[in-house]
């Protein structure tokens, strides 16, 4: 190919100021609202020293959402089978403790990581040949496979009853899990959910994030650009995994035990809720979904406890006909015509 | 004699029993303004399916500067130079104009892989996209996301990818397909601005289109080549008439 083919002019960025091109180059500036989820959850640790529990799961699934996101939200990749990489950074935490192989908790997370992240590239490298239902159902086989898996191999995984009482090094080798007051657990969490996210934030605005977005765009298109879809798919894929893998590895550490209930249908159809509620493709929709789902939980099951759950799928055929993007897409429609009703004005 | 860009030798494709395009010899000038035509079902997208490498063909051989592509990928034939429309867009709607042009940039320059510094930092990257849509007049829309544009600016768009490539053959699949006729004029301004070196295939049903702009017609017919020649003698052709220009008239 000729670099010749269209005569382009050394990049003196005459064009720099225009608003389109000056958008793009400072989309990935932090704002300053961008530190307000991290100082809500630090003002939680002093203000709800009692329910630093509930806090712990509730950062764990914001990290398992945004692993998701980048799956589902950026690359187009629908799945219901994602609990498979968050069992199989649990089960690989929990294995490694309940044998006594090794306990040091944050080596213990990069293990899960590798562990899901090695599931994910090769059921990936299958999986992401097919699109649509088959790839829903094929997502589904895995995570079904893993969890019987996990299921038989009763010597080493407990079978149905789990792993339980995982004796978790202190991180640092100073700061102890404590059952009792999880305030280890909660900051460790925070850490390490602060450091995925950026992450996964560097990557979405990267040039390979973008082509992930094209891919959800338009797959045809990204073809006839030249663009080596499937290798992108996999390594999205991987990633999303591994992230899903810390999270799922944290889950296992901060309970000390780890059962089936890591691999189920239902942790992979509650995360996607969750995406959809709060909006996926966003970053942000990940938090604002897991704290309004589980303070729906909350509050539902408190007025309605046999049938709590009846509530949120009426939410859900809300949001999926008039809310498409999630709580988030709300708030961006609402912003975006108070800026238009004041620059008409 | 002109300099070959793009030959097929005796390009077949079959679909089960029907033989959809027949022992097709064709030649793409460089710099080439080159009009495919014919009625529907004449195999003409097929064709450029073929061309592009989205579909294998049955029998046959694509050359490109002489080298033989035809067991090349898509993308192995975007890296060589190979840049296709499509008849309906394929666009990323979601995102802004500049946005799907820097996609296409992106991964021509070999940026797209990178994951650990924002898009916003390649700003050769985002100049370049900038002075291809300045050259397709489209940087008054290009903060406008591609699925609030009106259709014919759309189409523009669709082109304004294609070029991203940086391509040396470009493969037009109908490009004013859908385009109120009060604004196809800017399809075809649009088409009169691009590098003149870069041969381009057009398929068109727009006959003031074909005639304005190509220099050289292939008229296709069930699946075969029927004429060749100028605009003038393609015009004047009374069996072209016949199959094909008398009947549907100025689609």
């Amino acid at each position: 190919m000729s670099i010749e083919a269209i005569p382009v002019e050394p990049p003196t960025l005459k064009h720099a100021g225009h608003a389109a091109a000056s958008t793009l180059m400072r989309r990935h500036r932090l704002r300053w609202w961008e530190a307000s989820p991290w100082l809500a959850a630090v003002a939680f640790y002093f203000a709800f020293p009692d329910y630093l529990g509930f806090g712990t799961a509730l950062l764990i699934t914001i990290l398992f959402a945004l692993s998701l996101d980048l799956a589902l939200g950026y690359a187009g990749i629908i799945t219901l089978g994602h609990a498979a990489f968050f069992g199989a950074g649990a089960y690989t935490v929990g294995l490694l403790a309940f044998h006594g192989i090794w306990t040091e908790p944050i080596t213990s997370l990069v293990l899960a990581a590798l562990a899901a992240a090695a599931i994910g590239f090769a059921s990936g490298l299958v999986l992401l040949r097919t699109q649509g239902l088959t790839l829903l159902m094929l997502t589904l086989c895995t995570m079904a496979l893993l969890q019987e898996a996990a299921n038989m191999a009763h010597d080493y995984t407990g079978g149905f009853d789990g792993l339980p009482s995982l004796d978790i090094a202190p991180v640092f080798g100073v700061f102890e899990f404590n059952p009792l007051y999880p305030d280890t657990q909660y900051l460790y969490t925070l850490a390490v959910l602060l450091v995925c996210f950026v992450f996964i934030r560097t990557l979405v605005y990267s040039p390979f994030g973008q082509s992930l977005t094209g891919i959800r765009e338009n797959l045809l298109r990204m073809h006839a650009i030249g663009s080596p879809v499937r290798r992108r798919l996999v390594i999205c894929y991987t990633i999303s995994a591994a992230i899903a893998g810390i999270a799922g590895g944290l889950w296992a550490q901060t309970n000390a035990y780890v059962n089936l209930s890591a691999l189920d249908l239902d942790r992979a159809a509650t995360v996607l809720i969750i995406l959809i509620l709060g909006g996926y493709g966003r970053l942000y929709g990940a938090f604002l979904g897991a704290i309004a789902y589980l303070a729906l939980e909350h509050f539902l099951a408190r007025i309605y406890p046999s049938a709590w759950q009846l509530g949120l799928g009426l939410l859900l055929i809300f949001v999926a006909l008039y809310a498409r993007n999630g709580i988030l897409g709300l708030g961006e429609d609402v912003w975006r015509r108070y800026r238009a009703g004041r620059a008409s004005q | 004699m002109t300099e070959i860009r793009l030959e097929t030798c005796a390009l077949s494709r079959r679909f089960g029993a029907l033989l959809a395009l027949q022992q097709i010899d064709f030649k793409l000038a460089v710099g080439a303004r080159h009009a495919l035509i014919g009625p529907n079902g004449a195999g003409k997208t097929t064709f450029i399916n073929l061309l592009g490498g989205a579909l294998p063909p049955s029998r046959g051989r694509v050359l490109l500067k002489g080298e033989d592509i035809t067991k090349r990928t898509q993308a192995e034939r975007v890296k060589l130079g190979i840049a296709r429309t499509f008849q309906i867009n394929r666009l990323f709607r979601g995102l802004s104009v500049l946005e799907n042009v820097c996609i296409s940039v992106a991964e021509r320059v070999g940026a797209a892989p990178a994951m650990f510094y924002p898009i916003g930092r390649r700003t050769d990257v985002i100049e370049e996209s900038m002075q291809l849509l300045e050259m397709l007049k489209l940087t008054t829309i290009a903060e406008h996301r591609v699925s609030e544009l009106p259709y014919g600016r759309q189409r523009l768009v669709e082109i304004a990818i294609a070029i991203g490539s940086k391509p040396d053959v470009l493969l037009l699949d109908e490009p004013a397909a859908g385009v109120p006729s009060a604004e196809s004029h800017i399809i075809l301004d649009a088409l009169e601005r691009l590098p003149e070196h870069i041969a381009i295939l057009i398929i068109e049903h727009d006959m003031d289109l074909v005639f304005r702009f190509a220099k050289r017609v292939t008229v296709m017919v069930g699946g075969a080549v029927f004429a060749e020649g100028t605009p003038r003698e393609i015009e004047s052709n009374s069996q072209v008439r016949a199959v094909y220009l008398g009947q549907a008239g100025h689609g």
